[in-house]
């Protein structure tokens, strides 16, 4: 299963820190709300499409593939602007969002995983002063990726189980047989996995002031 | 919640005394009502330890003593002078445990970084821990698969990572629950030989008789008591004998 | 329960639980929108519910949070397989910060009917947590952002999904008191967790 928006290519955008990419995408939205004109959002759109497939070699199929998932709400935004304001009002709107949600698109498509996990590491930094360990964060993270396949696989397996016996229910009673127990015997799995964690020290790390996560 | 008591020594200072062993003084243990260990007074020193019982005996609970994993809720654990209710951290860098379901164990991407995942967490630096890793990834032939997504491994081999992880961190003594059940006949026999071989204390939990072969004690736990404490031989014989009669 | 053995039992096993629901609600995002009408109605918001139904205020919140920091990461989990940091981007970002808040609403209201809950009673929490609070911050911020005028914000942005979002309400009351009474979370009776 591959479970990331990363397209590996070596360009100057994929080197980037990820936390300047952040950064940059967030002034971005800011200036695009700040100058709510026609120039900028279309000024913007442009310098985002060249960074995304010049400079970052980008296959077009990744943004237009961001862009398709929200082209309902875009239409939609265009038509109520046209009628209820004006059309330069609905272009503008829509040119912004479709900016920003690119922009986006680009960051996670040049950025990997890991090194995302690893800005988000040090954005909880500052956090260790209320107590959360960012290391916690980043155990967190891995087991979340860890139980997604777990759960698809133990979800199939009940599946076939309840098939084996000639049933399959619905409605109400599948919620029982099915999702309940499922939900049961993973809990059970998440408790495993967190004491065999603690036994090799998972919570071992001196902390002086810390009381949650 | 987790406040160190003032004046309390980080786990690092805590000097432990090796030669002690386990000591298990008036330990029970309840859940809410129900009574799973009780009256337990014990001192195990040997260097191979068995302990064996029907499902629901209580040795589950048993094993997760001798760490720290649960504390009792009565009695104390001491291993090697350091109780388990106060010293836990420092219990466990001395105490490892291996699971009977290596998937439980496994949880970092790839079997290289699953292995150094406790000597993360003892802050050992990054360069001695590649060595480590590396070193003990030979010594249990998965030196290969380093790179290799942990959970693609088969079934033996992930017992056999999920035992590196543990090994890994030097622990003095190291507690095994139920090592071979979920394994086949070949795996079950590499483990019991890496079992065989392990220079620390040992103590299995086991379901699996033979895996007893050589050991220098075995405890028979039933109905939340030790009710056995013989050399293999007469211990297991008195366990069929116990289970002959259900 | 004593202080040691809090102290090594909860919090780990709690990081577990955490990520457990964050992936439950990654995968009820994978699973195919079931059209009603013109609307499409997605499972994941179902395990908003669930994390705060099962976990409680404060683990539902992290694990919802935590779900959507592996969103913004550039893990396509949302429903439609978006991901990264366009979705948090666009119109419907508001619903997506309200998730967390949902959860906790929902898990807090939870723990006060603990001894008292029931499958009507969940799906009335579910309805305040899931339904009232995800679009009392939801709307406003598509209106905001999309700029809209308030009945075509209204419209488009809840009206159309409430349906669904009762159904779903109820189906997450249905589990959450299975679990509730199999293996209960926000409140542990000392379980026999190690001797199975």
């Amino acid at each position: 299963m591959t479970l990331a928006l990363y397209v590996p290519r070596a360009s100057v955008v994929h080197r980037l820190p990820a936390g300047v990419k952040l950064l940059a995408l967030a002034a971005l939205a800011v200036l695009l709300f700040a100058r709510p004109t026609l120039t900028v959002a279309g000024a913007a759109l442009l310098g985002t499409m060249a960074v995304g497939l010049g400079v970052a070699r980008l296959p077009v199929a990744v943004l237009a593939r961001q862009a398709l998932a929200v082209r309902w709400w875009l239409a939609a935004l265009f038509v109520v602007h046209a009628l209820t304001t004006d059309v330069p009002t609905g272009t503008h709107t829509v040119l912004r969002l479709l900016t920003l949600v690119l922009a986006a698109a680009v960051v996670t498509a040049t950025t990997r995983v890991t090194e995302m996990t690893a800005v988000v590491q040090r954005i909880c930094g500052p956090l260790r002063l209320v107590g959360v360990r960012p290391e916690r964060v980043g155990l967190a993270i891995t087991m979340a990726l860890r139980f997604i396949p777990v759960l698809i696989e133990r979800a199939d397996r009940i599946r076939a189980a309840q098939a084996a016996r000639g049933g399959s229910p619905r409605g109400v009673r599948a919620l029982r047989t099915t999702v309940a127990p499922l939900l049961v015997q993973v809990l059970q799995m998440a408790h495993d996995v967190s004491e065999a964690l603690d036994a090799r020290g998972a919570d071992d790390v001196p902390v002086r002031r810390s009381r949650r996560v | 919640m987790r406040f160190r008591r003032p004046g309390a020594a980080p786990a690092d200072a805590d000097v432990a005394d090796p030669g002690r062993g386990i000591e298990l003084r008036g330990v029970g243990h309840r859940y809410g009502d129900r009574v799973v260990l009780a009256g337990i007074d014990l001192r195990l020193t040997e260097p191979r330890i068995g302990v064996i019982g029907a499902n629901g005996s209580g040795k589950s609970t048993f094993a997760r003593l001798l760490n720290g994993l649960v504390v009792p809720t009565g009695g104390q654990v001491i291993v090697d002078g350091l109780d388990t209710r106060t010293q836990v951290r420092a219990v466990r860098r001395r105490v490892g445990f291996v699971f009977q379901d290596p998937d439980a164990q496994i949880v970092h991407p790839t079997v290289a970084e699953d292995v150094g995942y406790g000597l993360e967490n003892q802050g050992v630096p990054p360069d001695e821990r590649a060595a480590r890793v590396a070193e003990v990834l030979a010594r249990y032939g998965l030196a290969g698969h380093a790179d290799h997504p942990a959970h693609l491994l088969s079934g033996g081999q992930k017992q056999l990572l999920a035992i590196a992880g543990v090994l890994v961190m030097r622990p003095a003594r190291v507690v095994f629950d139920e090592p071979t059940t979920l394994l086949d006949l070949v795996n079950a026999r590499r483990v019991a030989e890496l079992i065989a071989g392990l220079e620390q204390q040992v103590v299995v939990v086991t379901h699996q008789l033979d895996l007893l072969d050589g050991f220098d004690r075995v405890l028979v736990v039933d109905g939340g008591r030790v009710v056995e404490d013989a050399p293999p031989g007469p211990a297991v014989a008195a366990y069929r004998t116990l289970m002959a009669g259900r | 329960m004593d202080r040691a053995r809090e102290e090594t039992d909860v919090k780990t096993r709690d990081l577990a639980y955490i990520a457990l629901f964050a992936a439950i609600t990654a995968v009820l995002g994978t699973l195919p929108a079931i059209a009603v009408g013109p609307v499409p109605i997605t499972a994941q918001t179902l395990g908003v519910m669930l994390a705060g139904s099962v976990l409680g205020a404060r683990r539902g919140f992290l694990a919802v949070l935590l779900f959507l920091v592996l969103v913004a990461v550039g893990l396509p989990l949302l429903s439609g397989g978006r991901g990264g940091l366009a979705p948090f981007a666009g119109a419907s970002a508001g619903y997506l910060f309200s998730w967390p808040v949902a959860a906790f609403v929902i898990g807090w209201l939870t723990e006060r009917s603990w001894h008292r809950y029931t499958v009507l009673r969940g799906t009335l929490i579910n309805v305040v947590g899931g339904i009232v609070v995800i679009y009392a911050v939801g709307v406003p911020v598509l209106k905001a952002v999309a700029g809209l005028a308030w009945d075509d914000a209204l419209w488009t942005g809840a009206a159309v999904f409430i349906p669904g979002d009762l159904v779903k309400a109820f189906v997450a009351a249905a589990i959450a008191d299975v679990v509730r009474r199999s293996y209960p979370v926000i409140e542990r009776p000392r379980r026999a967790a190690a001797t199975r």
